[in-house]
């Protein structure tokens, strides 16, 4: 028998575990019932290319949810970027730097677009969204003529299918990708360990020693593991470490900044922050324009990974980004979510995806599966907020 | 088969209703004859609404006290539709119409004129027009609600209600937001409908129109009946219903203090706004006013005379549209066209509706109270949590606000306590002047005494406060100098001292 304060706790913060722990028992479900294929070297560091550009987009879309608001255009303007990537470096021969530097404007400049219409004109994001899903869609199909256009130089390749260089040459494992995890394993410790020491400080409801002890060990433990698992292969990835830094600054940005405090009260109350001073028209504006560049780099990470750039690219990834936001924890209604619950969500989402395709379940049963995993995690939500 | 054996059409008996122990009606008898206009007049929050609401069968048998008789029977209403079927139709202040639909599928909403679930369009056309015949509007059954204006509007809910077959109409400050024209004409309706055999209870603040219709007179306060009176043989006096609505002796439910006005502070010249949704409709006109260091002035009016559409408008533009006039503080004219030049001047409104407008009820009472002045906890853009946790912790000591802690939500917070983080956000921006909006609104008797002593701390402090209240005695309680408000307009200033509620009641009325 736990003691009551323990459990008290736990109970609090159900969700906060429930969600690491739901990500955990489906890894071990199907860790068992692929035989052990799932956390193979290779396909570990499968799981992290496939999803990397999920994540990325998650992180854009956990700040327009948590505004109050939803962009569905995010698969369209993918595949736009990336045909606009493979006509500027393969069609026109750019180099890549330059192309890559106007791909990411032109995502900022389609989410400033988009996000004017919701932010000054007051039309529901939804349609503004939907109306650009379309449009970008069909401008991906006319930039590539129907064609898939390909293949990108090699330097651009680098972006997805390379690997963190190692310098001793010939040993076993891939010893800077295995300095590097581990090092920020242990930076996350730290941190995690300040951010407890200040939390005692302001009086919160601190977690109890045990647990926090007991949940820093796995954290740390699993992530170890996973660095030891992928070092034996081909070391870590480039995209991993570009989402890795990308969490980090949006963890940050969202907890610690004031910009990332004002989108929240925007979320939780628009009129009240605005009569608090808030611009909450330029910001409206600002998550939108984030948006279009994350969903821009997503599209460079992908083109880069199949190394061509198809008319079908970027079709559907919205709706895995707002599953994994909604997933994680964000409301519909705006003003609640973290981004390591979006960043958890997309995972849970990933693994089910690469286990079932491993397994493989027909593509037809996958979406019934991961239909009925959002809305029980949305479910489970609104039960849990209407009973505290 | 009358079983009361009296004559009254209705008759409410020692009505009584709490909302978790606060008292809203404390002992009410009514009783309204077939075929009178029955008018009932009491101060904001006298118990009026609730009233109906009782009848109406809003708050259902058995969660008041009384009984309830209609047509000589006992009535226990379950729902509004009970007392529907028996002939009670309550017209509320906000009309219940749906914009986008005609005139007459308004008239038979939830009463279509339908066989087997599909509407009879040629009937209902016909009942339409019969029905606007008889409130004598003159408008085709097929026009959108939106399309005509407020004083049609609701000639529809009367048509709508006599749809309905209505034995007792009940209307609610029906002409608050009519034109005299309007007005007039809705008054006339009234008599007609009597004339026919309706009987009608009539709320309202407008003393004049009471006089002109009214049968009998019921006066409320403080959630009794103090009085009914009969107006057929003599019309009693204005004075003697002010007097009867107003009554109470003031008691000690103010903190002491000794005002000592300094220079002016803030001044407003010439302030005019335009309705944001009626094009060419002065809401606010041409208002002057001033408040100096150190004093505390309030604005009086009944509801729906602008007050808070002129706070709003002033700070940030948050009301209106074509917004002209020049506002001062410390003799300097000051940019106001945004919530944050307003918040830079020194403004801060606290708003009356602290749920929706004031509050992220999720958050924090820390994140609530520094959401105003970031800046103030942070360094580049990076808040530090102690240093917010700290303000708001000194914050909730200087105002006594009752929680578990500064992380606390503040939704959870009793509505009392909501209103000291509100004020606690305000006062985190160090403004010169503020701006209460209802500041007591919902609150109970003990809370408001500790919220009305930190208004007079922060006004020998030096600050200026401009206080918009409906409780008439909060204002002469509170204030150094008072506004008074009617349709837009500031129609009159007074100082406090030695005014009474009924020179401010018959300033505002117009009676005198």
């Amino acid at each position: 028998m736990l003691p009551s304060s323990l459990r008290h706790f736990l109970f609090s913060h159900l969700r906060d575990y429930g969600m690491l722990l739901t990500l955990v028992a489906i890894m071990g479900f199907f860790q068992v019932v692929t035989d052990g294929t799932l956390l193979q070297p290779l396909n570990l560091t499968n799981l992290f290319l496939q999803n990397s550009y999920i994540v990325v987009m998650a992180l854009g879309m956990l700040l327009v949810i948590v505004a109050g608001h939803i962009d569905l255009s995010v698969g369209s303007v993918c595949g736009f970027v990336g045909a606009l990537a493979a006509v500027l470096m393969v069609e026109m021969q750019w180099p890549v730097l330059p192309a890559l530097a106007v791909c990411l404007v032109a995502g900022a400049l389609i989410g400033g677009l988009q996000g004017w219409f919701v932010a000054y004109l007051k039309i529901p994001s939804f349609i503004v969204t939907l109306a650009g899903m379309l449009v970008f869609k069909g401008l991906a199909l006319a930039l590539l003529g129907g064609q898939s256009v390909g293949p990108f130089p090699e330097s651009f390749q680098i972006l997805s299918s390379g690997f963190l260089p190692d310098l001793p040459a010939g040993d076993e494992r891939h010893l800077t990708s295995l300095a590097i995890g581990f090092a920020l394993i242990a930076v996350l410790a730290v941190r995690e360990i300040a951010a407890r020491r200040k939390a005692a400080a302001l009086g919160s409801a601190a977690e109890p020693v045990v647990l926090f002890g007991l949940r820093l060990l796995a954290q740390s433990g699993a992530l170890g593991a996973l660095v030891w698992l992928m070092a034996s292969y081909k070391g870590l990835p480039n995209v991993l470490l570009l989402m890795t830094a990308l969490i980090g600054v949006y963890a940050f940005l969202t907890q610690r900044t004031t910009l990332g405090r004002r989108v929240y009260a925007l979320g939780g109350n628009e009129r009240a922050a605005r009569l608090s001073g808030i611009p909450t028209e330029r910001l409206t504006l600002l998550c939108f324009v984030n948006m279009g560049v994350l969903a821009a780099l997503a599209g460079l990470v992908f083109a880069a990974r199949l190394n061509t750039a198809t008319p079908k690219a970027g079709l559907g990834f919205e709706l895995d980004v707002i599953a994994a936001c909604f997933i994680g924890g964000a409301s519909a209604s705006g003003g609640v979510g973290k981004v390591i619950g979006a960043v958890i969500g997309a995972f849970i989402m990933g693994v089910m995806n690469n286990g079932m395709s491993i397994l493989g379940i027909g593509i037809e049963w996958q979406q019934v599966i991961k239909g009925v995993v959002l809305l029980a995690a949305v479910v489970f939500d609104v039960y849990n907020r209407r009973k505290g | 088969m009358r079983e009361n054996g009296s004559t009254a059409l209705l008759e409410m008996r020692a009505i009584g209703k709490q909302f978790h122990g606060v008292v809203a009606l404390r002992h009410v008898d009514l009783a309204v004859q077939p075929g009178e206009i029955h008018a009932i007049v009491g101060e904001n929050g006298a118990g009026k609404s609730t009233l109906m609401k009782v009848l109406s069968g809003v708050y259902p048998h058995p969660e008041y006290d009384g009984e309830i008789w209609f047509d000589g029977q006992l009535q226990r209403f379950a729902g509004i539709r009970q007392s529907e079927a028996l002939g009670i139709v309550i017209i509320h202040q906000e009309l219940a119409l749906i914009p986008l639909l005609s005139i007459a599928e308004n008239l038979f909403l939830g009463h279509e004129q339908a066989r087997h679930g599909i509407i009879d369009s040629s009937r209902t056309y016909t009942r339409a027009v019969e029905l606007l015949r008889q409130v004598g509007l003159d408008e085709s059954p097929h026009t959108l609600v939106d399309d005509i204006g407020v004083g049609k509007q609701q000639l529809v809910e009367i048509a709508k209600a006599l749809a309905k077959d209505v034995k007792l109409l009940i209307l609610d400050e029906p002409t608050a937001s009519l034109n005299e024209d309007d007005s007039k004409a809705l008054l006339a309706l009234l008599k007609r409908l009597r004339a026919s055999g309706v009987a009608c209870v009539l709320i309202s603040h407008k003393l004049n129109e009471i006089a002109e219709v009214a049968d009998t007179i019921t006066v409320l306060r403080d959630g009794s009946s103090i009085a009914t009176m009969d107006c057929r043989a003599a019309p009693p006096a204005e004075a003697a219903i002010v007097r009867a609505m107003v009554g109470r002796e003031m008691t000690d439910r103010y903190p002491k203090r000794t005002p000592n006005p300094g220079d002016v502070l803030f001044e407003l010249r010439d302030w005019w706004v335009e309705h944001p949704l009626h094009v060419g409709r002065e809401a606010i006109k041409g208002a002057n006013l001033n408040v100096r260091r150190g004093e505390i002035v309030g604005i009086a009016g009944l509801m729906g005379a602008g007050r808070t559409e002129l706070a709003m408008s002033v700070f940030g533009r948050s009301w209106g549209r074509r917004i002209r006039g020049s506002a001062w503080m410390d003799g300097r004219q000051v940019d106001v066209s945004t919530v944050r030049r307003a918040i830079q001047a020194g403004m801060a409104y606290v708003t009356e509706d602290r749920k929706a407008l004031g509050l992220v009820l999720h958050d924090s009472i820390a994140r609530n109270t520094s959401l105003c002045r970031l800046e103030g906890i942070s360094r580049l853009g990076l808040i530090d949590d102690v240093k917010e946790a700290q303000v708001a912790d000194d914050f909730r000591r200087r105002m006594a606000t009752r929680c578990s802690g500064v992380q606390q939500q503040v939704g959870q917070l009793s509505g009392g306590n909501q209103q000291k983080v509100v004020l606690a956000k305000w006062l985190f921006t160090e403004p010169d002047l503020l701006i209460l909006d209802e500041p007591t609104r919902g609150i109970d008797v003990g809370a408001k005494f500790e919220i009305y002593s930190l208004i007079a701390s922060l006004a020998a402090e030096g600050k200026g406060i401009l206080m918009i209240s409906s409780e008439l005695p909060e204002l002469l309680g509170m204030c150094d100098r008072l506004y008074l408000m009617n349709e837009g307009e500031l129609v009159g200033e007074m100082p406090a001292a030695g005014a009474t509620q009924e020179t401010v009641m018959h300033a505002l009325l117009g009676t005198h």
